[in-house]
């Protein structure tokens, strides 16, 4: 609006009605498909009252669920973290055969379906399973157990921080790399002080992304953690027995978990908007130049 | 100490970037390495500081292999074309950089590196500058942060990838002065890759022409200019008119044209001749009938453009532009032209290779001025 009041031209009320229409479509759509399902997963949580809700999650099942998402967050994030910015590195500063390859592994997770991916660790390691049996005698539980639930996550997740950094990667090139070995820097000197500062925005993209979705992840968690409540159901899990009524019917419960699931979703947003807003300044002049 | 390169190869899937090259580079030396895009120049200024590696051949300096240190032992500077200077640090930091990732015991005091950088600041010309970061420099201030850079390590060997190729026109004279300047201040061995011929002649003491991986000749500006050794390098440098020329019993001539006498003993049928446009003088009497078909004045220098009578062939000739006006000359005016030196090369009669060690100056038309 501002910057049509500076224009001379009279701007035509076909346009301005434009305008306006867009922008109204633009709210809507959000509203309809983004924020009003936002808003029925609170005002469901919270239908029983304050005190319901705060004893719908102090339950043990779901303490445990809670328990166990952040866990298996806490393992599959830092792992995928480290191969990200490995696979990234390969992929960007080395020539080496099958290079296209790796690339094309690395979005496999993306391109495969979440159940599939849940039944090739079962059929890898269930008690059918090519080392089920192996693992069976020497007394290693990995499906229907925590470890299987930590190992689809890290598979889900694979491609996020990768993603991320080789695009970037590729843009920056890695003269700058070049430049610290040559002044004398280490192979670690280089990559704390040269790399590493030049990829950490894109780097906490790719970790924030990683994370929610190792919380969020549903369908490979499901076939692979054989719904023991209070053991190896994450909260996605849970909120899904607890609202199908595996056990009993409990519709408030389904939503008080499933409101805790957004609040960290939501989380996550608000500390990516802040940091952005925060350090923006960093995020912009750093751009190549001399080009 | 001199650093003494021993055939150097070194191959790329696809192509050679370097054939076995081997050069001395003398201390204090100010050395380019010229040369079109290929032509391995780069790949030899990366081998000299260690991000890339021959798989024959040696690098020696003062007697000490240079290729099994590592870049810190190497006492190397390397300013890159793109400069590539750390855009997440401010100028103060990148200078500090390679005295910052020193080892504890090698690493000067906090002081001893503020020191240094204050002196290099103001080397460069950029006092004040200290605190900005890459992004909010101009390319000349840029290129001078990344050479202060260089130079903050104190090494033996100062490296220039395309020192000035990223500059406009007028920064990068000025800057080409400063740097030639700096040399001599320094007394630092320098080696700069360009393919800017004039920046090679007019800034380097010694001049490498590198072609396909080899190189094709070393040595001082006026030599490289007024001698070149081969025919690429003629071609390469300055501009230059071509005839192929054939023996004729005991004479060298281009169709009607005569060279002067066959040198060679008859060991040769044919020959490739070199005339630059300089070297060829316009005369009213005698000489190669031509006809005028363009002037193009370029200030103090008129380049004519003129097609010989006997043969068609377009050549150029240079005079000066107030020679020009005393002729009074237009287009389409039948004149004569006269070559004083022709730079020739035989051609081996089965291969028809051009045989650089038996290149010989002819004097087509022996002419006192």
């Amino acid at each position: 609006m501002r910057t049509t009041a500076h224009v001379s031209r009279p701007v035509s009320w076909q346009r301005r009605a434009l305008h306006v229409l867009l922008i109204l479509a633009v709210v809507c759509f959000m509203s309809v498909f983004l924020l009003l399902p936002l808003a029925v997963v609170f005002v469901e949580g919270l239908r029983g009252g304050i005190a319901a809700f705060i004893d719908t999650i102090g339950q043990r099942e779901a303490l445990a669920s809670m328990r166990l998402t952040l866990l298996v967050a806490a393992i599959a994030v830092p792992l995928n973290l480290i191969f990200g910015v490995a696979a990234a590195w390969a992929m960007t500063r080395f020539q080496f055969r099958g290079k296209a390859l790796l690339g094309a592994f690395i979005d496999l997770p993306f391109s495969v379906s979440p159940v599939i991916s849940g039944l090739l660790y079962v059929l890898l390691f269930g008690a059918q399973g090519w080392f089920g049996p192996w693992l069976e005698q020497h007394g290693v539980r990995i499906i229907f157990a925590v470890p299987s639930l930590v190992l689809v996550t890290i598979f889900i997740t694979l491609p996020f921080v990768a993603r991320e950094l080789i695009p970037l990667m590729q843009a920056q090139g890695s003269e700058e790399e070049e430049a610290a070995r040559v002044l004398g820097a280490t192979g670690w000197q280089m990559f704390f002080r040269v790399t590493l500062p030049n990829i950490r925005w894109a780097l906490m993209y790719g970790v924030l992304l990683c994370n929610a979705r190792a919380m969020g992840e549903f369908g490979a968690v499901s076939v692979v953690s054989g719904h023991i409540r209070g053991l190896t159901t994450t909260m996605p899990l849970e909120i899904e027995m607890l609202y199908n009524g595996y056990n009993e019917y409990d519709h408030i419960g389904a939503f008080a978990v499933a409101s805790l699931l957004a609040l960290l979703a939501l989380l996550t947003l608000a500390v990516k908007t802040l940091l952005e807003w925060r350090y923006s300044d960093q995020i912009a002049p750093h751009t190549p130049g001399g080009h | 100490m001199t650093l003494l390169l021993s055939h150097l190869s070194r191959h790329f899937t696809d192509a050679a970037a370097l054939d076995d090259v081997s050069l001395a580079i003398a201390p204090g030396e100010f050395l380019a390495l010229l040369g079109s895009s290929g032509s391995g120049k780069t790949t030899l200024l990366r081998i000299l500081a260690g991000l890339d590696y021959p798989q024959s051949g040696s690098v020696t300096r003062g007697g000490h292999d240079l290729l099994s240190m590592n870049a810190r032992e190497r006492k190397v500077g390397l300013v890159f074309q793109h400069y590539a200077l750390f855009r997440h640090l401010t100028v103060t930091e990148n200078i500090a950089f390679g005295l910052r990732v020193r080892p504890r015991h090698a690493r000067p005091s906090r002081t001893e590196i503020t020191d240094r950088v204050e002196k290099l600041l103001k080397r460069v010309q950029l006092e004040g500058y200290g605190g900005r970061y890459p992004a909010q420099l101009s390319g000349g201030q840029r290129q001078r942060v990344a050479l202060a850079r260089a130079l903050a390590v104190e090494p033996d060997l100062l490296l220039l990838d395309e020192p000035f190729g990223a500059l406009d026109a007028q920064v990068r004279i000025a800057l080409r002065r400063w740097l030639r300047n700096l040399h001599e201040e320094l007394g630092l061995t320098t080696v700069f890759v360009t393919h800017d011929q004039e920046e090679a002649l007019e800034l380097a003491d010694r001049v490498a022409v590198m072609n396909r991986g080899r190189i094709e000749q070393v040595g001082s500006p006026e030599a490289i200019y007024q001698q070149p050794a081969t025919p690429f390098v003629c071609e390469f440098i300055g501009k230059v008119n071509k005839f192929e020329l054939q023996r004729e019993q005991d004479r060298m001539i281009c169709g009607a044209l005569d060279f002067g006498a066959d040198l060679w003993a008859k060991r040769y049928d044919r020959a490739v001749a070199y005339i630059r446009p300089e070297h060829l003088a316009l005369a009213t009497d005698t000489g190669w009938k031509a006809r005028l078909r363009h002037i193009y004045l370029a200030g103090s220098v008129a380049h004519l453009e003129l097609a010989l009578d006997t043969s068609e062939q377009l050549i150029e000739v240079d005079v000066a532009s107030e020679d020009l006006l005393r002729l009074g000359l237009q287009q389409g005016a039948e004149l004569y032209v006269q070559a004083r030196t022709a730079t020739v090369f035989p051609l081996a009669n089965d291969t028809g290779e051009a045989k650089s060690e038996d290149r010989r100056v002819l004097r087509p038309h022996q002419q006192p001025y």
